[in-house]
């Protein structure tokens, strides 16, 4: 399986978004944040890269703001 | 009984658990007592099972922490009607609500409008507001507590900022005309606060139908929660960006920047909050959900009803505020000829075990608009785990203590 990550300001969003995607039965994961993506202390969405555009407007939607949509090398799991 | 701590001084004395039963709990409205069950078992098990800091770690039970609070402003929002749960932020209770409000919104030049019923919750911060440049109208209520709303427009002004009221009386249990003034704020193009420290749980809420900008809550009184917890909540009407933060600090988010977020709720939630308080809220808002707000409002008012016609032939009494159902809630001022409020209070409490309070509620603008002012009233105010039996034997306590008299 190939994954991307979805970025959020705050956790509040991070959670929103993990509910709404899991409301769908999205497969997806809250995992730390990937360093060389942002130095933030916080966490991200772990998604399947094939629904990325889905959960991006899935979110949009549900009010969740996102700060950036990025691919995860395959050993980055 | 007595206790002595490890000195040897005498402490205050503790009830026993013999004693609690026997107790007869009718300060609600100062913060309601017991709590159901749930409240301290989720508490417990935030203690034991989570207590971590929610959010700023990425690891499990930081998640965890952080998802327990983002269910409580979730179902907050259910309770409110409010479409974005980002726009309740927590605060410690709804006098932190107030002042941030007030202070994040009103600058030198403003003017405020408000009623003469408030708490010092708002008095104190609006004065405090006067002497920095805002202008403030107190708008005179009636002896029964009651506002009419047309005074409220009469004194809508060009420089007219916000009207601020509360929901209803700590010392009357008056209910004042939000949605009227709702609608009147909008139609003037105003802001809207509205203090629900007394209403919130107990008594219907609708942000959109009450036309209503700013809600500030506490989680202790009708809302079932531990003390320490509450919040704002921000509607639509309100850029955030122009509401200055009572605080600013750690939030988790945007580490790497020195500024503050700019965004919801991240702006106003600076610090570790009370997490473990949250989670007690959680299980107070689902109990009330379960309840339902309605169903809870029938039984207090049942109670109050009682109350008010059981005191109607104590000719020795005299009662404030408005026997009408539907313009009150379960919080009652009463007084009795010849005996003073902490007279009556203590020996409610010798005699019979009822535990209420007497005096000013902290609200001396209320009790110089019913006539109370400085002796003050006792008071009695409900919550859904009192019973009619109580209620019937505070009637009697109190036709006892009347014909004693001083």
């Amino acid at each position: 399986m190939v994954y991307g990550v979805i970025l959020f300001p705050s956790i509040y969003f991070a959670l929103r978004a993990e509910k709404k995607s899991k409301e769908k039965g999205l497969s997806v994961r809250l995992i730390p944040v990937p360093r060389h993506l942002s130095p933030d202390c916080g966490v991200c969405l772990r998604i399947p890269w094939e629904e990325k555009e889905t959960i991006h407007s899935l979110l949009e939607k549900e009010g969740v703001k996102i700060e950036g949509v990025h691919p995860l090398k395959t050993h980055e799991k | 009984m007595e206790n002595r701590n490890e000195a040897g001084r005498r402490e205050y004395p503790t009830p026993s658990r013999k004693d609690l039963k026997k107790m007869i709990y009718f300060d609600n409205a100062a913060t309601s007592w017991p709590k159901p069950p749930e409240v301290k078992e989720a508490m417990v098990r935030f203690m034991e099972e989570i207590g971590a800091n929610p959010g700023r770690s990425g690891h499990l039970l930081s998640i965890e922490a952080a998802r327990i609070i983002y269910e409580t402003r979730e179902t907050l929002s259910t309770v409110f009607n409010v479409k974005d749960p980002s726009r309740i932020v927590f605060t410690q209770n709804a006098t932190e609500s107030i002042n941030l409000a007030l202070k994040g919104l009103l600058r030198p030049g403003d003017h405020v409008i408000t009623s003469s019923m408030e708490h010092n919750s708002v008095m104190r911060p609006l004065r405090d507001l006067e002497k920095k440049g805002v202008e403030l109208s107190v708008v005179p209520c009636s002896p029964k507590g009651k506002l009419d709303s047309r005074d409220i427009e009469k004194k809508i002004q060009s420089r007219t900022r916000m009207i601020v009221l509360n929901h209803a009386s700590n010392v009357t249990g008056t209910l004042l005309p939000v949605r009227e003034a709702g609608r009147m704020a909008r139609e003037h193009d105003l802001l809207f606060l509205v203090d629900a420290a007394q209403t919130a749980g107990a008594f219907p809420i609708d942000m959109e139908s009450d036309g209503i900008d700013l809600l500030a809550f506490t989680g202790h009184k009708s809302l079932y929660g531990p003390q320490g917890t509450g919040g704002l909540v921000i509607g639509e009407r309100i850029h955030e960006k122009e509401m200055i933060p009572l605080k600013q600090g750690g939030t988790g988010s945007r580490s790497e920047f020195e500024e503050q977020p700019d965004f919801l709720p991240d702006r106003f939630e600076s610090g570790t909050p009370n997490a473990v308080g949250i989670a007690g809220l959680l299980a107070g808002v689902r109990f009330v959900l379960k309840r339902g707000v309605e169903p809870i409002r029938r039984h207090e008012s049942h109670l109050i009803e009682k109350l008010i016609e059981g005191f109607k032939d104590i000719p020795q009494i005299t009662l404030y505020g408005t026997g009408e159902m539907k313009d009150r809630i379960a919080t009652l001022s009463f007084n009795i000829e010849n005996l003073s409020p902490s007279d009556v209070a203590f020996r409610l409490e010798e005699a019979s075990g009822i535990l209420c309070r007497p005096g000013l509620h902290c609200a001396p603008s209320a009790h110089r608009t019913i006539g109370t002012f400085p002796g003050g009233t006792v008071r009695f105010s409900f919550s859904f785990f009192n019973r009619i039996e109580e209620v019937e034997q505070a009637i009697e306590a109190i036709r006892h203590l009347a014909h004693q008299g001083g």
